[in-house]
């Protein structure tokens, strides 16, 4: 028990997203079906979309779906869920949920995720958590952090992004 | 559009007013780069730069800076890196790493001691991860995304990686024009990410050959993965490799 105090102690962490427009071009929400999705404009470098004012949905419908509550934090960031938009990189499609409360992110899960090609779920399952760390800092992983960019890991950060524009919305 | 930054304070008491006022200075830094120096913006300084409408004596002082240290790094890697190929002006290869190696000089000129910052695969760590260990930075498989090929232990460093499978073959041998033949990923670590991060780009253009390049200038060391699955790296490199990593199935 003294040793997890310790490392709980020493865990607090801050994680913060943002994206930058160096080296890639703006990619395009892969199409989506439902009435209340939003496409990207092709004038804005990151994917714009309009929250829905949807009721508290399942988490896993393709568009992007919030459940805000009304009163915003200092960083901007509406507690809920919010689902971001589906990117399909050569791997296949990723789509995330992120959860925002007190105005920083609790938590990121990972609703789609490429498993449909030569690579069995297991590998997948074990890099998604790996990917998540990005997001979601953590004490206990064994890597801290991935360097080398990757299409997951770039449809991953578009689907992030989507899901924090819908909380700022 | 394309990079997730994550800032991660480990300090016993990360919350301090002057960390946390840093953490949003940093922040407001890297909007303010990509505001200047995106490509993918017509308005950006860089891109009026490159259509002609500003002089280089006209533009900022961190334009004017970010210029300088990529005529340097041209020159260091024999024309290896150019900011000019492709026949339009993009200074990217250098200016993430900067931008960033300076976002954590802000962190740590307000007193953090222990972070790291990843962006879109180029990383800066700074102290430990938690005391008495040290941050663990997997590079990731260039070919199977969910794979790393690497894993290196790290205290003060900045690690950047160059290959062709971030967008394709968007790496193009200013030499040839043509994509560099040889390597799948090239990854170079060493006291700055501004360099880094250029040295990457340059060392992956060279091929193999970029190895002793990099072993040949101080403080900085190269992991290469060949197109023929070879990983192969400089002596230096090889006391931050982890070595006992049980390989994925």
């Amino acid at each position: 028990m003294p040793i997890r105090a310790a490392v709980t102690l020493a865990a607090t962490a801050i994680g913060t997203v943002l994206l930058f427009s160096f080296r890639t071009p703006p990619a395009a929400p892969i199409a989506t079906l439902a009435p209340s999705s939003t496409s990207s404009s092709s004038s804005t470098p990151s994917p714009t979309a309009t929250p829905s004012a949807a009721p508290p949905s399942g988490g896993a419908s393709p568009t992007p779906t919030a459940t805000p509550t009304p009163t915003p934090a200092a960083s901007g960031l509406k507690s809920g869920s919010f689902t971001g938009q589906t990117y399909a990189n050569p791997y296949g499609n990723v789509q995330v949920q992120v959860v925002i409360s007190g105005g920083k992110i609790t938590d990121v899960k990972t609703i789609q995720y490429p498993n449909g090609h030569q690579q069995s779920v297991f590998i997948n399952s074990q890099a998604l958590p790996l990917l998540r760390e990005e997001v979601l800092q953590t004490q206990s992983a064994k890597i801290n952090i991935i360097g080398g960019a990757t299409f997951t890991s770039e449809g991953y950060a578009q689907s992030v992004q989507s899901a924090l524009d819908l909380a700022r919305a | 559009m394309g990079t997730t930054v994550t800032i991660d304070v480990r300090d016993p008491h990360p919350m301090q007013p002057a960390v946390e006022a840093a953490i949003e200075t940093a922040i407001a830094w890297l909007h303010q780069v990509d505001a200047t120096f995106s490509t993918y913006r017509d308005g950006s300084e860089v891109s009026r730069l490159g259509r002609g409408e500003l002089l280089e004596s006209e533009c900022s002082p961190e334009v004017r800076e970010v210029l300088g240290l990529c005529a340097e790094v041209e020159r260091r890697s024999g024309g290896c890196f150019d900011i000019h190929c492709g026949g339009r002006l993009d200074p990217s290869g250098l200016v993430k790493g900067w931008s960033v190696q300076r976002a954590a000089e802000l962190l740590r000129a307000a007193g953090a001691r222990r972070f790291f910052i990843g962006a879109g695969g180029d990383i800066v760590t700074r102290g430990e991860a938690a005391p008495g260990q040290r941050w663990r930075v997997g590079i990731r498989h260039p070919e199977i995304a969910d794979r790393v090929a690497a894993v290196l232990e790290t205290g003060d460093l900045a690690i950047a990686t160059s290959g062709a499978y971030e967008r394709g073959e968007h790496i193009l041998d200013p030499r040839t024009g043509r994509a560099p033949e040889g390597l799948l990923s090239m990854t170079v670590v060493g006291p700055s990410l501004t360099y880094a991060d250029a040295f990457a780009t340059a060392a992956f253009v060279m091929g193999e050959q970029g190895l002793p390049w990099v072993a040949g200038i101080d403080g900085y060391e190269g992991l290469a993965i060949t197109r023929d699955r070879r990983t192969v790296w400089t002596s230096g490199m090889a006391t931050l490799l982890v070595r006992d990593i049980a390989p994925a199935m």
